[in-house]
């Protein structure tokens, strides 16, 4: 019963307490960039997802075998094996979705939310644990996704799925051009600080990236800042 | 499509950072003074010309073998070998280019702007100069985004901001008045070059 019920926690906490994109501040450059309609944001959110689940897996599966001190790059070769299969399987079956989300398809094997699960919690847990913490991320990282495209293709294209508005509603082209992207992630940051404040939870800041491999460089440079 | 035509859209109308979304990570988190800005800058241009210049034949013979499919997983290996090997040169060389750039090597092997622009030239069909050039000017663009932005934010230090957006959102609604700025750059190319 106490197992079940911390496999309940692993998902739930991707989707709200630690969601990747609005609290841990990861994957920016995919939520800025494919988010213009609601299509090309699902596509990409269960392209990411699908690799962070198979992942997660694998990454667990083999966390006795791998030296630690090779692990970053043995992570990289298993992510970017699946980025392969994926990319494989969407030209194959998607073409279109293929077509949106471009260059934007294969960097994800760089997007710091997987290599960030792979460093944070997979090479530590069961593989059970690893796999449902894979599905609460990618499903909390396709929720943020589409509750941006949301708005930004509502506000920018005035249309829904393709689906265009009635009559008489002007679309602002602003909200899907770039700069569009980075004003509605700014207001959606603050509205989920707001809410964290109210449950009196800390501010997203970009330091919550203690799982990022990269982390230990970053804390360099703030030190240097600083000085 | 001219050399210069492809330096001026890879620095102005395609700007990486604040059109392509590219290298966002470093844009908003090296981006606090204008000294570490400059340095991640150089380290990045750096990077990304030295793995084009090191992609291109590699894909050239991936292709001759009918593998490009492995190219995702190739270049990502090369890049970060590449960064580690340029690291160990570095350190042991010259050190004084080390300690000014060194810092900010690691921090690049997994930045989608590499990968990013070295995929793109493929993508686009460019020959050897025109990704040299590209990437080139995409180094530049972030370069320019990155100095731009870390006077921004130098100002934005000692303003007075709404308490709902202190910390990140301001930082973002920020970036995008910088991004509009960068939209007046529009159809630049064809008005100079034809």
């Amino acid at each position: 019963m106490a197992e079940k019920k911390s496999l309940f926690k692993e998902f739930s906490k991707g989707l709200v307490t630690e969601n990747p994109v609005l609290r841990l501040v990861l994957g920016t450059c995919p939520t800025l960039a494919v988010t213009t309609s609601v299509e090309s944001a699902l596509g990409m959110g269960l392209a990411a997802s699908i690799v962070l689940i198979c992942s997660n897996i694998v990454i667990s599966a083999l966390r006795k075998i791998i030296p630690s001190k090779v692990r970053i790059p043995a992570y990289i070769v298993i992510i970017a094996s699946f980025v392969t299969i994926v990319q494989m399987l969407v030209k194959a079956f998607l073409p279109q979705i293929d077509e949106q989300l471009g260059v934007y398809l294969p960097l994800i094997v760089v997007n710091c939310i997987i290599l960030g699960r792979a460093e944070a919690f997979a090479g530590k847990n069961r593989v059970l644990a690893s796999a449902v913490d894979g599905v609460g991320m990618g499903v909390g990282f396709t929720a943020a996704l589409l509750l941006m495209s949301i708005v930004r293709e509502a506000l920018g294209a005035g249309s829904i799925m393709g689906i265009s508005f009635p009559a008489g509603f002007t679309p602002m082209t602003i909200f899907i051009l770039p700069p569009g992207g980075f004003f509605v992630f700014g207001i959606l940051m603050a509205c989920a600080n707001k809410l964290a404040e109210s449950r009196g939870k800390p501010k997203a800041e970009l330091k919550g990236c203690e799982g990022c491999p990269m982390a230990m460089s970053c804390s360099i440079i703030d030190e240097m800042e600083d000085a | 499509m001219s050399l210069a035509a492809i330096l001026v859209t890879a620095i102005f109308t395609q700007n990486f950072i604040l059109s392509k979304f590219l290298g966002i990570c470093p844009f908003l988190g090296v981006s606090k003074k204008l000294n570490t800005a400059t340095g991640m800058s150089l380290a990045v241009i750096f990077v990304m010309v030295l793995s084009t210049a090191v992609t291109y034949p590699i894909n050239l013979l991936l292709k001759a073998n009918d593998m490009e499919y492995l190219q995702t997983i190739v270049f990502i290996l090369v890049i970060a070998a590449l960064v580690q090997l340029v690291e160990i040169v570095l350190k042991k060389y010259i050190p004084s280019l080390y300690n000014s750039l060194g810092i900010y090597l690691p921090l690049i092997t997994t930045n989608c702007a590499v990968l990013g622009v070295v995929l793109l030239n493929i993508d686009n069909g460019y020959n050897f100069i025109q990704s040299m050039f590209n990437s080139l000017g995409a180094g530049l663009g972030f370069l320019l985004a990155m100095v731009m932005f870390a006077g921004v934010r130098e100002r934005l230090e000692s303003c007075k901001v709404p308490k709902f957006l202190e910390g990140l959102p301001i930082t973002l609604v920020a970036a995008s008045l910088v991004s509009l700025s960068f939209l007046g750059f529009a159809g630049l190319v064809e008005g100079i070059f034809g």
